[in-house]
This record gives C-alpha cells, structure tokens and sequence, in this order.
C-alpha cells in the first residue's frame, strides 16, 4: 500500500525527496539533475576548472568527497582521488575501504597516503603530543599533504567535498566573532600561490542532505559512521543552529552563505589584499612557511617521538568544551 | 502484521513502532529535525509525506558530517 505522496516537480512522478528551500518535490532523475545543474553552476560562475585540468579530489570515504567524485565523473571531468589513512582507529580503517571500493567499481585511480607509515604518527597520538584538539593537527596534516601530492603530481586542482552546510558552519563561526582575516578568505576558490595548489569546492550550493541523497539515489556506499573525534565540536554545534533556522525557514542557509558570497566577500576584497606575505620554503621538506621549518615538519617531529596513543584514549577527552 | 522496525544511525540502534504515520511524523516523534537526516524506506529514499506503515522496514540516516 503507497499512499499518493507527492509528486515530482519535473515530470509529476513520484517524488523520493522533498526540498523545502527549492519549495518542491523531485524524483530520482529530476532530483540528481538538480544536484548536476547546482554543481555546474558553481564549477562556471567561480570559474573552478575546465575540462581537460587534472584534477586531484580529496576523498575520505565519507558522503561529500565520493559525491563530488562521482559528480565530476558523471559530468566529464578527469579526476583521481587521494585518501590519506589518519590512523583514527576502526573509523580510518572504515573509510579507506569505502574510498577503494569506490575507486576500484568505477576504474578511478586512488593515490594512498598513510601518516603512521610514511611519518609515524597518527591523529591521536599527535593529539596527545601537542596537547590540542585533535582536528587541529589532523586539519594541518591533511592541508600538507594534500598540497604536497598536488604538486608533486602535477595537477591542476584539488577539489573538497566541503558543502553548503560546511561553509555555512565556518560563516556562522567566523561572524559570531567578527573574524575579518577568515571571512575575506572564505571562498570556494582559493587561487595557487607560491607552492599552494589551486583548492575548490564544487559542492557550495548542496546542502548534506542533499550531497547523502545524491549517494543513496545514486548506490554509493559511503561510511555513515561519524569520526570519533568530532564529537562535541563547535561546527556541529553551528550546523545544529542553522538547521533549526533553517526548519522554520527555509532556503536560510543557502542565503546565508551564497549572498555572503555575492554581496560581502567583494566588499572585504582589499582585507585579502594584505597579509599575503612572502614566503620562503622549509628547510626540511621544501614546503612553502614563514618559518624555517613548516609546522608539518614540526608536528611529524614531535608526534612522531611520543609513544603510539591509541584512539580510545583521546575519545571525549575534547568533547565537553 | 510486524511492528515497523526504524533503524537509528550514530550511534546505531533499532527501535520497533507500531501504526500507520507520516515520514515527517516520525521524525518529529523522535524529536529529529528534517534538515539533517534522510529517510529510506525499504531501501528507497521517501520524501516527508511518504506513508510508512507496520512490515516497513525504515532507516532514518544522519546527514550531519562533523570535521574539516
Ligand atoms: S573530525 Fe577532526 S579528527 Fe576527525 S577526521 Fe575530521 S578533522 Fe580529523
Ligand atoms: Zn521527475
Ligand atoms: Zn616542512
């Protein structure tokens, strides 16, 4: 028994996903249509990339990173992935297999980096080590990283799956304290500069619900499974805010960020202008800092001398501030 | 006739209800708000005012994604 339900806004088939901020109902191929047109339309207007770049996504098995994947795929782009392990106990272990499976179904070429066995550490014992909360070093490793297989690999981009909900979250915090610095620099293009790839995010005008739909219509299997150091974060706590605005009037978040986008970011053009310091390269692996030694090569140097500190034991710690 | 099972994501649980109702219904009965969470049922994704009933077996998945 299917009662009636509602009907798709395209075809009047029936719909599998109601989408208050577009005030509409849409089936499966309406709906990823929509989700292909959104991304398009982000790619064009911020000029993100064209056809024929090399472009590097990446991936940690979870929604966002496999739907930009598959996104940029499906709308002919070339793209490979990367996956860096964490060493975040079961949670990493999950999510590599997501991003292989993923990559291997489709003939993708995944490049794979491990932080225990390529700099000896991982992301709790190197929350441990520098006594910080652990997306802080985890946030810098994955940065690093990033920045160095892009340009050792020749690419032309590095793409994230950061959505509309991310950035929204990253607004919210960085307005509730008028951090200026930030909001000038909150774009979904981040232009390359003296050893820094290209950085886009195709997925700024899909909301999370809609990048998990765009999975689940579309069969990809993705860890649902939370990492375990998220936990009690500020982002959550502002994502948990926005959507409660967001219930009661939607289409909120969207122009929240997106006029964010439009009408403020020109007005703090001259805010990114300063501050663009020249840089000198570090002393120990070449990358782009101010300092002598980047601060990578730092926290490979002290995480890497702290003895292995497994993942239960960081677990909460952080979670009640 | 079984009780609907609904599956419960982060962490995972089972709960079994019973009666007919309305995906929106459900999620406002457990106190989950729209926006961060799908709902599929039988292995379909459903909009709002999709009917579930007893036999269905309905997987509400947090959307949310907490890191960096
Ligand atoms: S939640 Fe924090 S620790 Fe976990 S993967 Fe994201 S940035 Fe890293
Ligand atoms: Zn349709
Ligand atoms: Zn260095």
């Amino acid at each position: 028994m299917v009662a009636s339900g509602s009907k798709c806004r395209v075809c009047r088939g029936p719909a599998i996903i109601d989408l208050p901020r577009h005030n509409a109902n849409f089936c499966a191929e309406h709906f990823l249509e929509l989700c292909r047109r959104q991304v398009t339309k982000a790619i064009e207007h911020f000029a993100m990339f064209e056809p024929g770049d090399r472009i590097l996504v990446a991936v940690s098995g979870g929604k966002d990173s496999l739907a930009v994947w598959d996104l940029l795929i499906d709308l002919g782009y070339q793209a490979d992935g990367l996956y860096i392990g964490l060493g975040i106990g079961d949670y990493s272990e999950a999510s590599a297999v997501y991003a292989r499976e993923f990559a291997t179904a489709r003939g993708l070429r995944l490049v794979e980096v491990s932080l225990r066995e390529e700099y000896g550490y991982d992301i709790p014992t190197a929350s441990r080590a520098t006594r910080r909360v652990p997306s802080s070093s985890c946030g810098l490793s994955k940065r690093h990283l990033i920045d160095k297989a892009a340009i050792d690999g020749g690419y032309d981009v590095v793409v994230t799956g950061h959505n509309l909900d991310d950035e929204a979250a990253v607004l919210f915090g960085n307005k509730l304290r008028w951090e200026i610095e930030y909001l000038a620099r909150q774009l979904p293009v981040l232009p390359a500069r003296d050893g820094f790839p290209r950085k886009v995010k195709p997925l700024v005008r899909l909301t999370e619900r809609e990048t998990a739909a765009w999975c689940v219509v579309r069969g990809i299997d993705y860890l649902v499974e939370e990492c375990p150091m998220a936990a009690g974060n500020k982002h959550l706590a502002y994502k948990a805010a926005l959507n409660a605005i967001e219930a009661d009037s939607p289409g909120s978040k969207a122009s929240f960020y997106l006029n964010f986008i439009e009408r403020m970011a020109p007005l703090l053009a001259a805010e990114r202008a300063v501050g663009v310091e020249s840089v000198g390269t570090c002393r120990e692996c070449g990358a782009p800092t101010t300092g002598e030694v980047c601060a990578f090569c730092r926290l490979v140097e002290k995480a890497g001398a702290h003895e292995r500190v497994p993942v239960e034991l960081v677990v909460g710690r952080w979670g009640k501030r | 006739m079984n009780p609907m099972k609904v599956l419960l994501r982060n962490p995972r649980r089972e709960l079994e209800v019973s009666g007919h109702r309305r995906v929106n219904s459900l999620l406002d009965e457990l106190a989950l708000n729209r926006e961060s969470h799908l709902v599929i049922r039988n292995g379909t994704l459903v909009p709002g005012d999709a009917d579930i009933a007893d036999d269905d077996t309905v997987e509400i998945r947090p959307v949310i994604s907490g890191g960096s």
